[in-house]
């Protein structure tokens, strides 16, 4: 606490000097994902949080920190926040020794936590060179980063506690997770917990802008929202689904990305023969469209629900080839039945025209039919079935 | 002799004949410096080998189809000895996992990482990766596609995958967000009958447009049997005629005689004698889901029921299908089916609320 008031000096120089050494190298920009490159490298950018970073920024501020849960649906940031809170403690350098990412996904367990926790628990502080001190608070301990927390095993949470607790000294653990109620209490109660709300609307059309006038990529009117609106705030799944986009339609500048690429490969290879393959004419510049959107998701498309709706509201009665001839439609088509599924229901749930009755009815149609496909039923029988029962329902 | 499925499968993306945008970004992603992991979905015999292969092609050149299939043998944790085939070129392999059912993750994980650590081995090839085509992915099991999560991401430089799947609904979301989705939809009644015209015109048979238009119609927009059909028809008629008759699979015969019956008459004895022929069909390895869904179809496509019991036969179709996913004895659901029917239509007939 002695040199708090230097910090407020540090983090000045930081973020002055910070611009040039935290700027993305380049290295291929086509072969990084979109999702890496333009992950936030410090607090501020972090969007839609403010709770959560404040908090967290006043703690960079004191050189202290707690350990950390955060919890909290798919791509809200949670990993992107933890990442740039290391960053502002330690510094691009120091980063490397001072933290220890877990994807828990790959690498789970008991032995996992006993080796490679305890070991880089254990290990001695590097100490910084005061010129370097001078930028970055550098508090005297280690960050071990365990992502996706909620996948580890209970044995390997049970291995944590103590852990925890032995190496407090010199390790902070921060620990991200979808399902807080899978992290077992007595490892909850040991963290300070940070919920991560769904992104807002605007704040994060504002970043996928940026980043798509970052790349280069032209898009239509529409395009950004509708991104959005497939993949229910998770702005990871939008970006994803933004450079596969522009990566088919070949929108962004294919030729300089193929070069920087070329460069990058000469070390291993001689002749660049392949490259020479390329033929920039066979990627067409367009612009990624709405349309392009929704074949990337795999979502039903807007029109084709609208249309099949139109059917379905005349009833079950005597309308039943007419829907038998859409649902053949949509299977040949190819279209998945849960996301069929999921189309209808967003749009009658949300239509204020049909009665507040039926949706009761309806509902409890969708819950039925989702949990026959998750059991893997036919799909086309069950697509048919699933409107047969709603048109009776809208008709009735 | 080949089959004509195999003879005239398009090689290379530009001889494809239906869905050229698709080919298109197809020839663009082969020949871009990056190509993504791939997810192929949509009904079968709407051509996603097809395209896969005429990637391939586009990827590797003519050295894919060179193909040979191993034979090899995993252990499972249990010592367990599992057999698994593997179709492979210099270029790439092409696996089933689900042929192996609950140990599909043994195989993932081993024969994937072995694949990804080494590198491509002939220099002079075209790409620097080489290609995994995984067949029925939808019906990997979860532990199997968790495990490939990582490895798509670890390996990404030296192995590209390409997933096949009927449906992405049995595809769990961490691989939809990390493949490029393809959908290949089936081909249009029009665009079989094109591919049927051209057949028949390489092969020097006399082109008939309206048998072409019924077969279109018969295969339910399903390419490989239209061809399929197509050549049965000329296989045992040399000079066919429009009103050349569409001879049908011998099990779709025995379940439109099954519909037949149980339509006509609704006593347990009819049940027990529809027993014999779903028995049948089913030591016949017709897979129940086809047995009750053709049978299905099959009633709501007679005159004699009404438009009005459709959706009620269709309801409880779906109902015993779910049933048959869930339960052990597939034979018990279908002739609760056959039962259920006899009961509602009998209820329909006299009258009565069912």
């Amino acid at each position: 606490m002695a040199n708090f008031f230097d910090n407020k000096a540090r983090a000045a120089a930081a973020s002055s000097s910070k611009s040039k050494p935290n700027e993305p190298v380049g290295p291929a920009p086509a072969l990084v994902p979109w999702v890496e490159k333009y992950r936030p490298r410090s607090l501020d950018e972090v969007k839609s949080q403010d709770h959560a970073i404040d908090i967290l920024r006043r703690m960079v501020n004191a050189s202290n920190l707690p350990n950390l849960l955060c919890y909290g649906p798919p791509g809200t940031g949670k990993t992107s926040t933890i990442l740039a809170l290391c960053r502002e403690l330690f510094g691009p350098e120091l980063m490397k020794h001072r933290v220890l990412e877990l994807n828990a996904s790959d690498e789970r367990g008991l032995s996992v936590v006993r080796e490679r926790v305890k070991g880089f628990a254990s290990q001695h502080l590097a100490n910084p060179t005061p010129q370097y001190r001078e930028k970055y608070p550098c508090p005297p301990f280690k960050i071990v980063l365990l992502d996706e927390a909620d996948q580890l095993t209970s044995d390997a949470q049970s291995a944590l506690r103590r852990t925890m607790e032995t190496y407090a000294r010199t390790t902070r653990f921060a620990l991200c997770c979808n399902y807080v109620s899978r992290i077992i209490d007595p490892i909850a109660s040991r963290c300070s917990k940070y919920r991560f709300r769904a992104l807002e609307g605007s704040q994060a059309t504002g970043r996928i802008e940026e980043i798509l006038t970052a790349e280069n990529v032209k898009y239509q009117q529409g395009v950004v929202e509708r991104a959005l609106q497939v993949s229910d705030g998770d702005l990871r799944k939008a970006i994803t689904i933004l450079q596969s986009a522009a990566r088919l339609v070949g929108a962004s500048n294919t030729d300089s990305s193929s070069r920087t690429r070329k460069n990058a490969r000469t070390i291993s290879e001689d002749s660049d023969e392949e490259m020479e393959d390329v033929d920039p004419t066979a990627v067409s510049s367009g612009s990624i469209s709405v349309a392009d959107i929704n074949e990337l998701a795999g979502t039903f498309p807007p029109e084709s629900t609208d249309k099949l709706l139109g059917v379905l509201r005349k009833g079950n009665t005597s309308n039943y080839k007419r829907i038998a001839a859409e649902i053949t439609d949509i299977t040949a088509s190819g279209y998945a039945a849960n996301e069929l599924l999921s189309s209808l229901y967003s749009k009658i749930i949300f239509d204020d025209l049909v009665d507040t009755k039926k949706k009761y009815k309806l509902t409890q149609i969708f819950s039925e039919f989702d949990k026959r496909l998750v059991d893997g039923v036919d799909e086309q029988l069950s697509m048919l079935d699933m409107t047969c029962q709603i048109a009776g329902i809208l008709a009735a | 002799m080949a089959l004509l499925v195999d003879k005239l499968r398009p090689r290379s993306l530009d001889a494809l004949t239906y869905h050229k945008d698709l080919s298109n970004r197809l020839a663009s992603l082969a020949a871009s410096a990056d190509f993504p992991h791939l997810l192929f979905y949509g009904p079968s015999g709407a051509g996603k080998k097809t395209r896969i292969l005429a990637t391939l092609r586009a990827l590797y050149g003519s050295g894919v189809e060179k193909i040979k299939i191993d034979a090899r043998i995993f252990t499972t944790s249990s010592n367990r000895k599992l057999e698994f085939n593997i179709v492979s070129s210099v270029y790439h392999l092409e696996i089933t996992p689900s042929d192996v059912g609950n140990y599909d993750r043994v195989v993932i994980q081993e024969l994937l990482k072995e694949v990804a650590q080494t590198q491509q081995v002939d220099l002079s090839a075209k790409q620097r990766f080489k290609v995994v085509v995984i067949n029925e992915a939808d019906g990997l099991s979860r532990d199997a596609q968790a495990a490939l999560r990582r490895t798509m991401e670890k390996y990404s430089a030296n192995v590209r995958l390409i997933l096949v799947a009927n449906s992405t609904a049995g595809i769990i979301a961490p691989i939809r967000s990390r493949t490029l989705l393809v959908r290949v939809a089936a081909p249009t009644e029009s665009e079989i009958c094109d591919a049927l015209a051209k057949a028949a015109k390489k092969e020097n048979w006399k082109a008939i447009p309206a048998l072409n238009e019924r077969i279109a119609k018969e295969s339910g927009r399903n390419l490989r049997k239209a061809l399929l059909m197509f050549e049965a028809v000329y296989a045992q008629n040399p000079e066919p005629s429009e009103k050349t008759p569409i001879p049908p699979p011998d099990w779709e015969i025995l379940i439109e005689q099954i519909a037949r019956d149980i339509v006509r008459e609704r006593t347990p004895a009819m049940i027990l004698s529809t027993r014999a022929k779903l028995y049948d069909l089913l030591t016949h390895c017709i897979p129940a889901t086809m047995v009750l869904k053709t049978l299905c179809f099959k009633l709501v496509a007679l005159p004699e029921v009404d438009d009005s019991l459709k959706p009620e036969v269709v309801r409880w179709a779906s109902f015993y299908e779910h049933r048959i996913r869930l339960g052990s004895k597939v034979i018990f659901h279908l002739e609760a089916f056959v039962a259920k029917f006899m009961r509602i239509f009998e209820g329909y007939l006299v009258g009565m609320d069912f």
